[in-house]
């Protein structure tokens, strides 16, 4: 049950976009078309998930005091300085090795999310949620904050951002075709769009701890 | 004459926030007040002169092939450095702005900037280049953070405007950040078409 | 000067170079902030445990660590209890506090170690609930009867907007409340106390 509280509680309570404010930047720029908007979210689900399971185990076993291969009995060594750049160029690499593979795997998925691909390395959801899976500074109420919690957590906020980008790039699409006054016309009206969809998504706070009674957690 | 111009352009023809649009994660995520806003602004900046002077002093001795991993690596450590002195020094910050410190490696601004100009220009101006888009970024935050702490709660910096009990607070939660740059964009947008 | 080619060898050296300086540079300013920051990071310890006793001259004891992560550092002059959330909802993940209680299990003061909720939002729960604000919970003893917030039947009001961070934070107070009825410097006031309350699990341990 502590699963589907993750889930839920990264999806629509706690959204990675809409109130976390992580992955601001393809969720602007990306989300004219439903169509771009889905490719971009399959790309980040995909590149999130690996991610967070490569720079996870890179936590434990290379940089954290006490668990890495370099520490002795009674003589941790503390390596976790070197987390933001670490962690950013294993990202940076993952992006262009699943690039190499999908082309030679499956060129039809890489034909769909290839143009994501090289845009994913700046978008600051994927470093931001290996940073908290890694620190454990996520809500995952009455479970351990381990591998697989954080697995589900990566998940459940990469399905989270793909809901956003969808439905924002359904609204966008439909703002399209009326008449925007000339004034807030492009970013601007996007951006009060996507601050009406933030206070929607604002309904759900509370759910989680609903659903915590619920299950009894 | 033209250095001035080089440090004009990021503050007002080419504001990051306002016209170029980069970074946005940052801009909605800490102004939440004023102070937030701009200690995240300077933050950024810092980052960002540095790593434009570096990145422009080693320019030559790059090859073409790896020259984003080597600057991410460049600003990957300078953020990190940062990130200490701000733990060690400055622990309010720290605390206020948490996960967003170590993610200003990932603002396109500083990317953006050191491939779009560190990269062909001399240190000298690169330096400049880098105080106009890092004031530009800062004098945004702070603009924004002002808009969200007076409506939102009254006040800006300590001063009082008007009770909280007035205060929309809305906009000084994430829909607020979205809405109050929604508007700041559409209004600088006409003050420069004119 | 010429731009070095992108053959191979030069890649790999460039890159080799760039990271061991990066490293380096890491290393060195590594070594240096970590003293700093240690001692910020005891010096707010001890501000904190002086700021929630009331007492700025107070000496701060070797802290007692229990199971769940409770630290307790017992003075003179009550007890300091490091607590957390225990069902860590808090919006961004945990929420670490100090609170002081007087020998008769009262709250004489609290402070916020550590939060990860959203920048200026959480930080409101640093003010709320002091002396003299809305959400005042000083003088009050969740040893007796644990604190909630008033939607939820209790007399606690709830930080505007932030219902879920107030319950989250009044959990961790009591929780730190539950944890000094382990306390020697405590111990007589508060079982007497607490077992009263049928609640209260810990009284017949």
């Amino acid at each position: 049950m502590g699963y589907i509280l993750i889930f839920i509680t990264a999806i629509f309570v706690n959204n990675v976009v809409l109130s976390q404010f992580l992955g601001i930047c393809p969720f602007l720029g990306v989300s004219k078309k439903v169509e771009t908007a889905s490719g971009m979210a399959a790309a980040v689900a995909f590149v999130l998930v690996i991610a967070t399971l490569v720079t996870y185990l890179l936590q434990v076993y290379f940089l954290a005091p006490g668990t890495n291969v370099f520490s002795t009995e009674g003589h941790p060594v503390d390596l976790t300085y070197l987390q933001t750049i670490v962690f950013i160029l294993v990202i940076a690499a993952l992006v262009q090795m699943v690039e190499i593979v999908l082309k030679k795997v499956s060129p039809s998925l890489y034909q769909a999310l290839g143009v994501f691909l090289p845009l994913i390395t700046t978008n600051c959801c994927i470093l931001g949620v290996a940073i908290q899976v890694s620190q454990g500074t996520y809500a995952a109420p009455g479970l351990e904050h381990n591998l697989l919690t954080g697995i589900v957590y990566a998940l459940s906020t990469a399905l989270g951002f793909g809901l956003a980008l969808v439905v924002f790039a359904g609204i966008r699409e439909q703002l399209s075709r009326v008449a925007v006054p000339k004034g807030v016309q492009g970013m601007s009206i996007a951006l009060i769009t996507a601050g009406l969809l933030a206070m929607a998504f604002m309904g759900f706070s509370g759910v989680n701890n609903g659903l915590q009674k619920l299950f009894g957690i | 004459m033209n250095n001035l111009k080089v440090l004009i352009n990021g503050i007002v023809k080419e504001n990051p926030t306002f016209v170029l649009l980069l970074g946005m994660c940052p801009t909605l995520g800490t102004t939440s007040s004023a102070l937030n806003g701009m200690s995240m602004g300077l933050a950024t900046m810092a980052v960002l002169i540095v790593s434009n002077f570096i990145i422009s002093s080693i320019k030559s001795l790059i090859p073409d092939m790896v020259r984003i991993p080597a600057f991410i690596v460049v600003i990957a450590s300078l953020v990190t450095i940062l990130q200490m002195f701000i733990k060690a020094y400055a622990p309010e910050i720290d605390k206020s702005l948490g996960l967003f410190i170590p993610l200003i490696v990932v603002n396109c601004i500083i990317l953006g900037r050191a491939e779009a100009f560190a990269a062909k220009n001399n240190p000298f101006s690169s330096i400049l280049d880098g105080i106009g888009m890092g004031l530009g970024f800062t004098i945004a935050l702070t603009l924004l953070g002002a808009v969200r702490e007076i409506l939102g709660t009254g006040s800006v910096f300590g001063f009082t405007c008007f009770s909280e009990n007035y205060g929309a607070l809305v906009f000084v939660l994430a829909p607020g950040a979205f809405i109050a740059l929604g508007y700041l964009i559409a209004i600088i947008n006409k003050v420069r078409g004119n | 000067m010429k731009k070095l080619k992108s053959s191979l060898v030069n890649m790999v050296i460039v890159l080799t170079v760039i990271t061991l300086c990066a490293g380096a540079a890491l290393a060195f300013a590594n070594d240096m902030t970590r003293g700093p920051i240690e001692a910020i990071n005891k010096k707010n310890l001890e501000d904190g445990i002086r700021k929630v006793l009331g007492d700025d001259k107070v000496a701060i004891p070797e802290p007692r660590t229990l199971e769940d992560g409770t630290v307790i550092y017992e003075t003179e002059k009550g007890a300091a209890v490091q607590a957390q959330d225990p069902q860590n909802a808090s919006f961004g993940g945990d929420l670490t506090i100090l609170v002081g209680f007087n020998k008769q299990g009262d709250i004489m003061g609290y402070t916020i170690l550590k939060t990860n909720e959203t920048p200026g939002l959480g930080a409101k729960a640093g003010d709320w609930f002091q002396a003299g604000q809305k959400g005042d919970i000083i003088g009050k003893n969740p040893g007796q009867k644990p604190l909630s917030v008033t939607k939820d039947g209790g007399e606690v009001d709830a930080i505007t907007a932030s219902t879920i961070t107030s319950r989250s934070f009044l959990r961790a107070v009591n929780a730190a409340a539950a944890a000094c009825t382990d306390s020697e410097a405590l111990t007589d006031a508060l079982s007497a106390a607490t077992c009263q309350d049928d609640a209260h699990k810990k009284c017949n341990d």
